[in-house]
């Protein structure tokens, strides 16, 4: 799951979405070695590993579904990459529609009593 | 720049962290519970299978005695037997404490009931079901962190440094992932409780995040480490085919209810070969599988995965759904069925017995700075029991959130800029600097890839002092290479800082583990050298490593701390 593509090897194309708030939205496709039964979770990994690494990207348990963090949009539906398998003719894939976009495929799941912007901005409200 | 003050600072929100929170704060103290991934969901615990030993003594009877007996006999000789006590112990009341707090601890008749795990002399590894401890646990504390006022929980909130003024703990500084801002934060006290390094191996079972900060953080705030030679390879992770949504340590449960016997790719069994024993028992340790499946690999006995055989294909599918339930549908969706297929197993990295150096109040060497869970080292000596990690987070994050409480309380509080200003030196510079968009994208992900690989082939299963050598060389120059490497131009969630910072920590992790591999010339638990295939009797002393003041890594040993404190 972890090598670079290789000449002979078969790859399919994943699709991201990028951008932060405040710009226009763009698409990259890169083209990940497949493996079958691979999760849309490892190729964004490979993609942050031998492409771009600075695709935004949440995750922490490496697909065993159980932090639930890696929560975006496959192909319209959400769902989560550790658990959606990489479809050999091209995956798309973009940050939730119904939270705020931080940047590329994070969004702001966190609870607002652990965010530190609106803990600080109760606080000045005393 | 974010600036916040606490008496009490917790570095990790896993099972260790949250504890030491829930026990700060109930012990009078302010506190700031931070994590870089989200609270409760990032780090270990959640992985958590299943067991979680404690000589509760409800189905039959049992002690904390024998259970710290068997810690001691797995640990081959180098466990802390203060901290091994403290756990056998105390995990009785953690245990206890989580059911009042309707955690829901498997039942038989009424009482909680424990299976037999490898190396335990009495079925007491209690558990969740199914395969839902880690969940289920992760829950149940973050409801009690959420429970407690005076506890601040932060996620996304990465820490890079402890500050250490005169040296004494002032402190700690950060970043907020979100937008990038730097965040400085006075403490009177601060519990590292950043859980393991098992990222740093290409095959490993945790999070993302468990890439040695905490081992890294208390070597630049001037502690001690031991043991660092012992990351634990747990020996039949899965490794195919492939499965999506289910934890490759998920075949544990399943040798603890049903048995299932292991084969190499010739299919006969072999860890009768290697001391241990085949058939149905899985009584076998951890060292010793993981040995024996590596030697039958370099034997060519392995699957073309590179793994052997691991079977239940002679139990009845009722019994496999009466033992798991709906995991029989989750492994049918992933095209497996158990009375017909084999599955394939191999050793996968899994947690580290190695860590900070404290005493049994969980303090380091530095006033004001302390340690919980599984970054400290010296309970689990050379090899831990299954069902040792769990109690340890809750133990020891009990005993550190309390004790730092105790301390920080009533303390005045410390702080100047000037202190902090080398570590915000560096974070301004990270943030500043542009990266050349002409050059490599990928650069601190090859480097990532680079380092699991390493520590994999060189510093893993089976050692030799050519390959740590090799190893121990290499990384030091990544360690080089890295201080010129560039974040890119990204304020909000900006990977790759953290790429930056948690290489940074990785390195210097590795870098402790390899050396303390290098001078360990013996085989004895997780860490087996071809070199030195005997266990020597001299070498029954734990490795202390430090950093000094040029920035190299110092190492010296201690006599293992033998004599149960009271």
């Amino acid at each position: 799951m972890n090598a670079p593509a290789t000449n002979s090897e078969k790859t399919a194309p994943i699709t991201i979405q990028r951008g932060a708030p405040g710009e226009e939205s763009w698409t990259e496709t890169f083209d990940v070695p497949w493996r079958a039964g691979m999760s849309v979770l490892d190729a964004i990994v490979w993609v942050r590993t031998h492409a771009d690494s600075s695709v935004a990207f949440r995750y922490s348990c490496v697909n065993a579904n159980a932090c639930k963090e890696c929560i975006v949009s496959v192909n319209g539906k959400t769902v989560y990459a550790c658990t959606q398998r990489l479809l050999e003719e091209g995956t798309e894939v973009g940050p939730l529609t119904n939270k705020t976009l931080i940047r590329d495929l994070v969004t702001d799941i966190v609870p607002p009593k652990e965010n530190l912007r609106t803990i600080l901005a109760e606080r000045a409200k005393g | 720049m974010i600036h916040l003050e606490t008496d009490v600072l917790v570095v990790g929100a896993g099972g260790a962290g949250m504890y030491a929170a829930i026990a700060a704060a109930r012990n009078g103290a302010d506190v700031i519970l931070a994590d870089k991934s989200l609270i409760s969901r990032g780090g270990a615990t959640i992985m958590a299978q299943m067991t979680t030993a404690a000589a509760l003594g409800d189905e039959e009877p049992d002690s904390w005695e024998k259970h710290y007996e068997d810690t001691l006999e797995a640990g081959r000789g180098l466990c802390n037997e203060e901290l091994s006590a403290i756990l056998c112990r105390e995990a009785i009341d953690r245990i206890r404490e989580l059911d009042d707090w309707k955690v829901g601890w498997a039942r038989k008749d009424g009482n909680i009931t424990g299976v037999m795990a490898p190396g335990h002399s009495v079925p007491r590894c209690v558990y969740v079901d199914f395969l839902n401890t880690g969940p289920a646990v992760a829950k149940c504390l973050r409801t009690q962190v959420a429970r407690a006022d005076t506890v601040m929980r932060v996620s996304g909130l990465a820490i890079n440094d402890v500050v250490v003024e005169d040296g004494v703990v002032t402190g700690a500084v950060g970043w907020n992932l979100e937008d990038e801002t730097p965040v400085t934060i006075a403490a009177n006290a601060v519990i590292i409780a950043a859980g393991g390094l098992t990222r740093l191996y290409q095959r490993n079972s945790a999070s993302v995040n468990m890439n040695g900060d905490g081992y890294a953080m208390a070597l630049r705030a001037g502690a001690d480490l031991i043991d660092m030679e012992f990351p634990q390879f747990f020996p039949i992770g899965h490794l195919a085919p492939r499965l999506v949504g289910m934890d490759p340590i998920m075949w544990d449960p399943f040798r603890y209810k049903l048995g299932g016997r292991l084969f190499n790719a010739k299919g006969e069994e072999f860890l009768h070969k290697y001391g241990g024993e085949d058939a149905e028992k899985y009584t076998t340790t951890r060292d010793i599988i993981s040995y024996g499946i590596t030697k039958e690999h370099e034997a060519g006995l392995t699957t073309e995965n590179g793994g052997v055989h691991l079977s239940f294909q002679h139990i009845p599918e009722e019994k496999l759904r009466e033992a798991f339930g709906p995991v029989i549908d989750k492994l049918a969706a992933n095209g497996i069925d158990l009375t017909k297929d084999t599955v394939e197993v191999a050793p996968i990295a899994h947690y580290h017995m190695g860590g900070i150096r404290v005493n049994g109040q969980m303090e380091t060497s530095i006033a004001g700075l302390y340690g919980a869970g599984e970054v400290v080292g010296g309970a689990n000596g050379a090899n831990r029991l299954s069902g040792n990690a769990i109690p340890e987070a809750f133990v020891f994050g009990e005993r550190a959130g309390r004790f730092a409480a105790e301390y920080a309380r009533g303390r005045n509080r410390v702080w100047s800029d000037a202190a902090a200003q080398e570590h915000l030196d560096l974070l301004n510079t990270l943030i500043s600097r542009q990266a050349d968009a002409s050059g490599d994208k990928a650069a601190l992900g090859e480097m990532w890839f680079e380092l699991q690989n390493l520590m994999w082939d060189k510093v893993g299963v089976l050692r030799t002092g050519d390959k740590l050598a090799v190893a121990l060389t290499r990384i030091r120059e990544l360690r080089i290479a890295l201080a010129d490497m560039v974040p890119a131009d990204d304020a909000e969630f900006n990977m790759t800082l953290q790429d930056w910072y948690d290489l940074r920590s990785a390195l210097l992790t590795a870098e402790s583990v390899t050396l303390a591999a290098i001078n360990r010339t013996e085989s004895r638990g997780a860490h087996q050298r071809e070199d030195f295939e005997k266990m020597d009797s001299s070498q029954e002393q734990n490795q202390r490593l430090r950093l000094g003041d040029d920035g190299a890594l110092l190492s010296d040993y201690l006599p293992v701390a033998k004599g149960v404190a009271a």
